[in-house]
């Protein structure tokens, strides 16, 4: 059975989703450049 | 007669030997076939093909039948139905991966999380043909990466675990056949020999300590729902990184892992009954594992390409990079190596693309995270 209406649930899932793991991987990637600046040996 | 009655009775188990448990006798000896003649993914694939086998005699004392309760089943209860097996073999997993180079350029994660693009967009098409629970478990076949398949479809209880287990590591181990042919699709000749020169970067040991704490903490806070598989990921990387306990990493990356992945191997076959294995829904559940793959490389790829509008000349990207941010690794990151090998033999990508898969072994964690998180 086809359930022609699941898009309006998972549309905004997907969307919300990628959204979602592009920022939480774009705060790893700032608090790593942070650290390595933090921990840099001089 | 008493006597012949007797003997046609250890016989009588035929009786109840159905077709759909033979098919699964062949798909047990594909997987051993594969795993033996093919090397794919051997450590799983042969428990797995021949707990198949075992699962599916009739009457099998493996697994709780009635009041007998079997072995294979005990075990489902006791490392499956609360997810510990996967988490344990994290700890494995997470010990055995190094950072370093990642740490050295962070950005490259970002074409770790733009690799993740299939799984939500599996989770949008399976949506059509199964209930949402269901379809997002299947769409974690596109994180590439058996453990969390097995932790997001236990938690949301989906009744497909075996056949998105056997979808998630066939095509882990058909990553070589699966990606050349979007990539090429997606990238012209010219994109594809685009040389990266590497510049060894300087990581300090304190930054690789505090990135697995780190790590844990931002993902916990955004999709507390995957702080166990991060947790435990994480862990395992800080008993390699720690330096003091060389000891418990070299364990957990050895005889933790191994022990964990034969128990795991035979208790998702216990989920490969013929009953809950043979029919329609399998062969569907196995081609949206695999546009789940192809949409993952493709999002990798067109993120890439997509960062090349912005670079000037000379600092473009290879595209095929992008791809390596599914998570199956090394073998990912091996075959854009590759790739980049045929098209100039000069063109060695090997640092970037392992680093890049590296980084999508930890996206596609949080991926897995941020679906539960959103299923809740």
């Amino acid at each position: 059975m086809l359930h022609l209406s699941s898009w309006m649930t998972t549309l905004p899932m997907m969307l919300i989703g990628m959204v979602g793991i592009i920022l939480v991987i774009g705060v790893i990637v700032l608090a790593v450049m942070l650290l390595n600046q933090v921990t840099r040996r001089k | 007669m008493n006597f012949l009655n007797t003997f046609a009775s250890l016989f009588s188990n035929f009786g109840n030997l159905t077709w759909q448990m033979v098919v699964m006798w062949g798909i047990g000896a594909l997987l051993i076939y594969l795993a033996i003649a093919k090397k794919m993914e051997p450590s799983l694939l042969l428990p797995m093909g021949f707990g198949a086998i075992l699962v599916n005699l009739p009457l099998s004392g493996a697994i709780t039948q009635g009041d007998t309760v079997g072995p294979i089943s005990a075990l489902f209860e006791a490392g499956m139905s609360n997810e510990l097996f996967p988490l344990l073999l994290f700890i494995g997993i997470g010990a055995m991966i190094d950072f370093g180079p990642l740490l050295e350029k962070p950005w490259l994660m970002l074409f770790g999380a733009a690799a993740q693009f299939g799984i939500f967009f599996t989770l949008f098409l399976a949506g059509f043909f199964f209930d949402l629970k269901d379809a997002a478990s299947i769409a974690v076949i596109g994180a590439a990466d058996g453990p969390t398949a097995i932790f997001v479809a236990n938690t949301l209880n989906s009744q497909y675990l075996g056949a998105i287990m056997v979808a998630a590591y066939s095509y882990m181990a058909l990553v070589p056949i699966v990606q050349p042919p979007v990539i090429k699709l997606l990238t012209t000749q010219k994109e594809r020999r685009i040389r990266m020169p590497y510049e060894k970067g300087n990581v300090s040991q304190l930054t690789k300590i505090l990135f697995p704490i780190a790590v844990t903490i931002i993902a916990g806070m955004v999709a507390p729902a995957s702080v166990a598989l991060v947790g435990f990921l994480m862990f395992g990387n800080l008993l390699r990184e720690c330096g003091v306990l060389n000891a418990l990493s070299e364990t957990a990356q050895n005889v933790l892992a191994n022990l964990i992945t034969i128990v795991l191997g035979l208790t998702v076959a216990g989920q490969m009954t013929a009953d809950k294995f043979v029919r329609p829904d399998t062969l569907l559940i196995l081609a949206l594992g695999l546009v789940a793959f192809v949409f993952d490389t493709a999002g990798g790829v067109l993120f890439a390409k997509l960062l090349n509008l912005f670079l000037p000349e000379g600092k473009k990207l290879n595209p095929m990079i992008g791809a390596a941010g599914i998570s199956a690794f090394p073998m990912s990151g091996r075959v854009v190596n590759k790739m980049g090998l045929e098209e100039d033999n000069q063109n060695f990508l090997l640092m970037y693309s392992i680093s890049v898969n590296v980084s999508g072994q930890i996206a596609s964690v949080i991926a897995g995270g941020l679906i539960l998180t959103l299923m809740a």
